[in-house]
């Protein structure tokens, strides 16, 4: 190199043509990075400020008031919030087990013909638009619950029970445990995918000495597999969580939308999303779109303090 | 390669720009309620005229907005601003079609038309105060139908919209439990009940619900055959939604007596007038700063006027009757100038 540095000829040639734009190549990516990071502020300022006369307004009462009235322009922001953080746990509780399974069966127990069929289906789940979820859970999933499985329960529990009280409610099938059930099914190719990356980083030879000394398959995986990688599974179900709170199409369609805190299991109730996404075009009233927004702000909180808490737990692993 | 790329992109800049410079389109945004009827004569303005419309259906609310803010040519609204509103924001309104709103159920044996109703009665049933379909009061309104001993379940709207606004300003004149309790609004505090996600979201639920109430565009229950219920008149007769009982209703509407047009037609006199009637209204400036477009927008509801009356009847819309036209002809010179003070558009 510096043999042809030093010779006269050759450093008479003019420099490589991409030589020059190189700076502006450079530049540009840190442009591409900076406007991320400043429209990703932006947002949160302008929430921020849209949102300030209901936070000024209400105060703290914003978050533990039920009452949302635009007539009155009082505004109370509890039930959305209960509703998001319910409907988000419980579409959680509803898939995770059968997203483990799916990850734990394509790891050990699947015929390696049949392996690229149900991966490649999987990601197809997670391909449907949330909107298509939202009109299949309106017009057949709510009325086929509301048929088979709301009915029926209510008929069976005894009067005055806890169970008559967990199932109480209007038998259409528009209520945050159908909404629960569509987040369920929407979240779950995610963490499938996800868990199953992290179940083949397990080392071969680990598994193997498990099975050797004879443990059976459910032994090795809960003993071996899923303490290896339990705190990037966690990252992984924050992850889940994450799009479930701020799902939007598929819960307003199904979710039955009163302000309320919902009393049961099939009792209806609002999110966040469901409530900007009904109420944001037609709000006229100053107070009224301050709420919305600050809505919003709080749902952006949310979702951030969860996939932060995420993107710290899984970075450990998948980047090893 | 990178010269290439930016020459490709500069001559697309300048096809783009020309194209744009042609283009005479107007540009409308407002009520989802109208929607159908204006693509309609959209369609067959620009077949005859060569001139396009851009009509977003983003809601009332938006259409309001988006005319205050200068970036539509006009905008659209089921919920008609008040005159001291239109004087505050320099706007003039003016009706186009009218509908109506329909109270539907589904109840095992009841078909359309067999239910009596009053807009007291239905006031009560929204406030939770009605709970079962065999409740006395309605049985007493409706002696010789098989009332099932069903919970009522309400449907109402969980979105903002100009049909919410019309049943709510219906229920708060006939029912004062209504009035002091939840009002009239485009969105307000449903004391009970589900909401569905639009005109379509209410009738879902109330076609799959047993028991269960709701209140619909006229369209919307027409085209899905839903059971809807006769409503009380002002004079005290019941008469079932249709298009003559919403022209009724119109025909009564006293548009001479309510500046900037604002009127909302509940409960209008006369037998067979629809009580739950409502037009849904236009909204330019007064002063036109580009008398050309202005002209273009009165041109075109003014063909509407004359050509337009068999497509709004075909999507289930009332007409306005003549009359009503005419006022609004003689409105257009009086309220909407140009910058030379004179008319922008007369209508020949």
């Amino acid at each position: 190199m510096t043999a042809a540095i030093d010779d006269p000829a050759l450093s008479r040639r003019s420099p490589p043509k991409g030589a020059a734009l190189d700076p502006v190549f450079r530049y540009a990516c840190f442009a591409a990075a900076t406007a991320l990071l400043a429209s990703l502020t932006g947002v949160v300022v302008a929430l921020a400020i849209g949102g300030w006369p209901a936070f000024a307004k209400f105060g703290f009462g914003f978050f533990t008031s039920t009452e949302w009235n635009p007539v009155t322009e009082q505004f109370g922001a509890l039930g959305p919030i209960v509703g998001t953080l319910v409907s988000a746990v419980l579409a959680l509780i509803l898939s995770l087990p059968i997203a483990f399974g799916v990850a734990v069966f394509l790891v050990e127990f699947c015929p390696t013909l049949l392996r690229r069929p149900i991966g490649v289906a999987v990601e197809l789940l997670a391909g449907v638009p949330s909107i298509v979820y939202g009109m299949w859970g309106l017009f057949v999933f709510a009325p086929f619950f509301a048929m088979h499985v709301q009915l029926p329960l209510m008929s069976a529990v005894p009067e005055g029970s806890i169970w008559e009280k967990l199932t109480q409610g209007v038998p259409n099938g528009a209520n945050i445990f159908t909404a629960s059930v569509i987040l369920a099914i929407m979240i779950l190719p995610y963490m499938a995918a996800v868990l199953r990356e992290l179940l083949m980083t397990v080392p071969q030879q680990l598994r193997e000495s498990g099975y050797g000394m004879g443990s059976t398959s459910l032994e090795v995986v809960m003993s071996v597999s899923l303490p290896y990688v339990r705190r990037s599974a966690v990252g992984a179900v924050m992850l889940g969580l994450g799009r479930a709170l701020g799902e939007t199409m598929a819960v307003t369609f199904i979710i039955g939308n009163s302000h309320n805190l919902p009393k049961s299991l099939f009792d209806s109730g609002s999110t966040i999303a469901s409530t900007i996404a009904n109420e944001f075009n037609e709000a006229t009233g100053a107070m009224h779109t301050s709420a919305l927004i600050a809505l919003g702000l709080v749902l952006f909180m949310i979702t951030f303090v969860v996939l932060a808490l995420a993107r710290a737990l899984l970075g450990s692993e998948t980047r090893a | 390669m990178l010269k290439r790329l930016i020459a490709a992109a500069c001559a697309l800049a300048t096809i783009s720009a020309a194209a744009s410079a042609q283009a005479t389109d107007l540009t409308g945004a407002g009520a989802t309620f109208p929607a159908p009827v204006y693509s309609k004569w959209a369609e067959t303005y620009r077949a005859q005229t060569g001139i396009g419309l851009n009509y977003q259906a983003i809601g009332s609310g938006g259409g309001i907005k988006q005319i205050k803010a200068r970036t539509v040519d006009f905008g659209a609204s089921d919920k008609p601003l008040k005159p001291e509103d239109l004087n505050a924001a320099g706007l003039f309104q003016f009706p186009t079609v009218v509908g109506g709103v329909v109270p539907v159920m589904n109840l095992p044996g009841i078909h359309a038309g067999q239910i009596k109703l009053t807009g007291e009665l239905l006031g009560d049933i929204y406030l939770g105060a009605i709970t079962k379909w065999n409740d006395p009061r309605l049985k007493a309104l409706n002696p010789a139908v098989p009332l099932p001993n069903l919970p009522i379940t309400v449907v109402h709207r969980s979105d903002g919209s100009g049909t919410s606004f019309l049943f709510t300003s219906y229920l708060t004149m006939k029912d004062p439990a209504w009035a002091s309790k939840v009002g009239a609004s485009d969105s307000v505090q449903w004391p009970t009940g589900l909401g569905g996600k639009g005109n379509d979201g209410v009738s879902a639920f109330v076609r799959q619900t047993i028991g269960s109430i709701g209140y619909v565009e006229y369209a919307y229950a027409k085209q899905n055959h839903m059971t809807y219920a006769l409503m009380q008149t002002h004079q005290g007769t019941f008469v079932p939604p249709d298009a003559n009982n919403f022209a009724a209703a119109a025909g009564h509407g006293d548009w001479s007596k309510a500046p900037g047009f604002y009127l909302l037609l509940l409960d209008q006199p006369g037998p067979a007038s629809w009580p739950i009637t409502g037009a849904t209204f236009i909204l330019v400036y007064k002063q036109q700063s580009n008398p050309e477009a202005g002209a273009q927008v009165l041109k075109f509801f003014d063909w509407a006027y004359k050509n337009g009356d068999p497509a709004a009847e075909a999507l289930d819309y009332v007409p306005l009757p003549a009359p009503v036209k005419g006022m609004i002809r003689k409105a257009w010179i009086a309220n909407v100038k140009g910058p030379n003070g004179q008319p922008v558009y007369v209508s020949r």
